[in-house]
């Protein structure tokens, strides 16, 4: 720990490389150092930032602090009888999986990247490809201890202090430093995944799939290929369950796979050419219907996370991901932005496309509808109009951007994504009156 | 703060009577900038301005005066710009005077007076601007440097080594600043046809306000550190940087 003014800073970006900005960053090692540092911030400020898997500035915080979690990653308890897990708030959800799994559990909501912290997973909410079955990370901790702006340490839970948990719970670290939580994991009778794999012709079939069937799946996701335009929204449809026990272990779990991504790499590598041979590919390999594949969970789970440092291919502008939700109903507002990506040709690496269901906190993004997340190069001409577009007719359509992937909505239009905008910021000036908690994405949202 | 496509919330500009700043703010307007600081000599004159650029869009326009001779105020000028209205993503240093080639190139004090506006005056105005970006971690410094500085001309050389000497120093200020979240933007126009213009036979490949002030909102969207008006320039320009110099003399520049 270090609280001298001469403490390391850093560029820090998200993991969309863009908009850097300079902070000073303290990495504390136990809980009392988080709450000396935070006493100790500047004027500018402070925010917890975990694996930086956020895309856009949440974790970054312009001229003031940021508190570097990952040292936290301390086991605190295990209950493994009731598969409770109480774990300081830097550890990474990968690692919790792979402890967890030597006992016959399992984190109860695992992201496209298991390299999100546990603190991270509840102040953005996470969801996984189960959240039509399971809910949001939020709806899995049973308690957290949160750092607030005053100095001290309080309990919170969903329970005993709802107003607290629940503009925690996707408030982005604004409203205090979760230090530690206590997470209800989720029994697996194996370490397999039972996968259907199943290529759908368009949008129509896909969502028609999706919806009669998934109530079958616990998870459920499909992969769309956006830069199609004959046969728009076609797309491979990826389901599956946890497999029975018995399913032999070829690997462990394992969080970190290496082949990595040196940086330097120069931007126009991902072009609407080659990422629409790639989508092709993608699409013709996948068989057209495949039942009981048995995968391992981490490839299942997190298939980008064997290449480190992908962001880096998208060159030195970055990359942004526009992951959006409208509800059940809104069809054609999904339809017409898939249609103007494929219309514009904008090199739309593999989209995703995901069924929700109710959501829990009061800025979190999941709620009952459909969710599509697209990876876009920042670089790509016209891509600001296009996007403001977009954010107009998801917001018509009574629907919101992901604020963890958000770096670049217009602040107008966040309370009319988030109704309970309003409720959230009374909590926050409840709990940190005088905006001591401060982001990169707060100043630039007006949040 | 700026976002991840490039568009900034708020600018400072030095110099808001200047064309180019103007065509360049309301290009920014235009995009999602909602806060607006125009400094000049007489602000009082750019009432007009400030309501159209409120009917544009932009949240508030502040006028402030700010003379860029006066180098004992430029600090504390800064501090009450940055104290009063926040972060501000960009700080376009825009003022400066063209002047008279003909007193200039006799007359000491005409020589020396552009010389201390177009030089010392905004280098002590960048210093005292860059000290506040680097405390906010954050924001692009853009000066508008000219073609006139690459190389010393017989017409108007006060004029271009003053802008030769802004350029030099912008260069080394942006290095200084390098990993400190600041940026400093160079913006060298050609022959920019307008008011200080006005009466100037045009050069080949001259320019206009809005095509600057287009450019300078593009450079700000990207990662690069100098920007030439039009792009072309920057060939031009590096070929006549090593013409032999009697050769050199004799072009009509």
């Amino acid at each position: 720990m270090s609280t001298s003014p001469s403490a390391p800073s850093a560029l820090l970006t998200g993991w969309g490389l863009t908009a850097p900005t300079r902070a000073r960053v303290l990495r504390p090692s136990a809980v009392p150092d988080a709450a000396a540092l935070l006493e100790a911030a500047g004027a500018r400020g402070a925010i917890a930032r975990g694996l930086g898997r956020s895309y856009g500035d949440a974790a970054q915080n312009a001229g003031g602090d940021v508190l570097d979690m990952t040292g936290l990653n301390h086991v605190v308890a295990f209950d493994a009888e009731r598969g409770l897990l109480t774990a300081g708030a830097g550890l990474a959800l990968g690692e919790l999986a792979r402890l967890a799994l030597a006992r016959g559990w399992f984190s109860p909501v695992m992201p496209g990247t298991s390299q999100v912290t546990i603190g991270g997973a509840i102040a953005a909410d996470v969801h996984g490809k189960n959240h039509h079955a399971d809910g949001a990370f939020s709806a899995h901790v049973r308690s957290f201890e949160l750092l607030t702006a005053d100095g001290a340490q309080r309990t919170v839970t969903p329970d005993g202090d709802p107003e607290t948990f629940r503009a925690t719970a996707g408030g982005m670290g604004l409203t205090g430093v979760v230090l530690e939580a206590t997470v209800a994991l989720t029994p697996v009778p194996s370490d397999r995944m039972r996968v259907d794999v199943e290529r759908a012709r368009d949008l129509d079939d896909v969502m028609d799939r999706m919806e009669r069937e998934d109530a079958g799946y616990r998870h459920s996701v499909a992969w769309i290929d956006c830069l199609e335009r004959r046969r728009l929204g076609r797309s491979v449809l990826i389901r599956g369950n946890h497999a029975p026990p018995g399913a032999t272990v070829a690997r462990a779990y394992e969080s970190g796979r290496s082949l990595g991504v040196p940086p330097g790499v120069p931007g126009g590598l991902l072009t609407s050419l080659t990422v629409r041979a790639f989508n092709e590919l993608y699409y013709r390999r996948a068989p057209a219907q495949q039942r009981g594949r048995l995968e391992p969970l981490d490839t299942f789970f997190h298939p980008l996370d064997g290449v480190r440092d992908w962001n880096r291919l998208y060159g030195p502008r970055g990359l942004l991901q526009y992951q959006f939700l409208v509800p059940f109903g809104a069809h054609e507002t999904l339809r017409a932005i898939i249609a103007r990506l494929a219309a514009e040709r904008r090199p739309a690496f593999l989209a995703v496309l995901k069924r929700f269901g109710p959501g829990h906190g009061m800025l979190s993004f999941p709620a009952p509808g459909w969710t599509l997340a697209v990876d876009l190069p920042a670089g790509d001409p016209g891509l600001r109009a296009t996007l403001d577009a977009f954010d107009e007719q998801v917001a018509a359509a009574g629907g919101r951007v992901y604020l963890a992937k958000d770096s670049r909505l217009r602040p107008e239009l966040l309370e009319a994504m988030y109704p309970e905008l309003p409720l959230w910021r009374a909590a926050r000036n409840r709990l940190d009156p005088e905006g001591r908690l401060r982001s990169d994405l707060a100043r630039r949202l007006g949040l | 703060m700026k976002d991840a496509l490039g568009s900034v919330d708020s600018v400072l500009v030095l110099g808001g009577g200047s064309e180019i700043a103007l065509a360049t703010v309301r290009a920014l307007v235009a995009g999602r900038t909602r806060r607006v600081v125009l400094a000049a000599r007489r602000p009082g004159e750019l009432e007009g301005v400030a309501a159209e650029l409120r009917g544009a869009g932009a949240e508030t326009v502040s006028l402030v005066a700010f003379d860029a001779d006066e180098v004992e105020r430029h600090a504390a000028f800064v501090d009450e710009v940055f104290d009063a209205h926040g972060d501000l993503d960009v700080v376009l240093v825009a003022a400066g005077v063209l002047g008279e080639p003909e007193p200039a190139e006799s007359d000491p004090v005409a020589a020396a007076a552009i010389l201390h506006t177009n030089f010392t005056g905004l280098a002590a105005a960048m210093i005292a601007a860059s000290q506040r970006l680097r405390t906010q971690g954050h924001g692009t410094l853009v000066v508008l440097s000219s073609v006139a500085g690459e190389r010393g001309r017989r017409s108007n050389f006060v004029y271009g080594a003053s802008k030769a000497g802004l350029d030099a120093f912008a260069q080394g200020l942006g290095d200084a600043l390098h990993g400190s979240g600041v940026r400093v933007l160079v913006v060298r126009p050609g022959f920019v046809m307008g008011r200080m213009t006005a009466g100037l036979k045009p050069a080949p490949l001259s320019t206009t306000p809005e095509a600057v002030g287009a450019a300078i909102v593009a450079g700000l969207a990207g990662r690069a550190h100098t920007v030439w008006v039009p792009g072309p320039l920057r060939f031009v320009f590096s070929a006549l940087r090593h013409l032999p110099r009697p050769l050199f003399r004799r072009l009509d520049l």
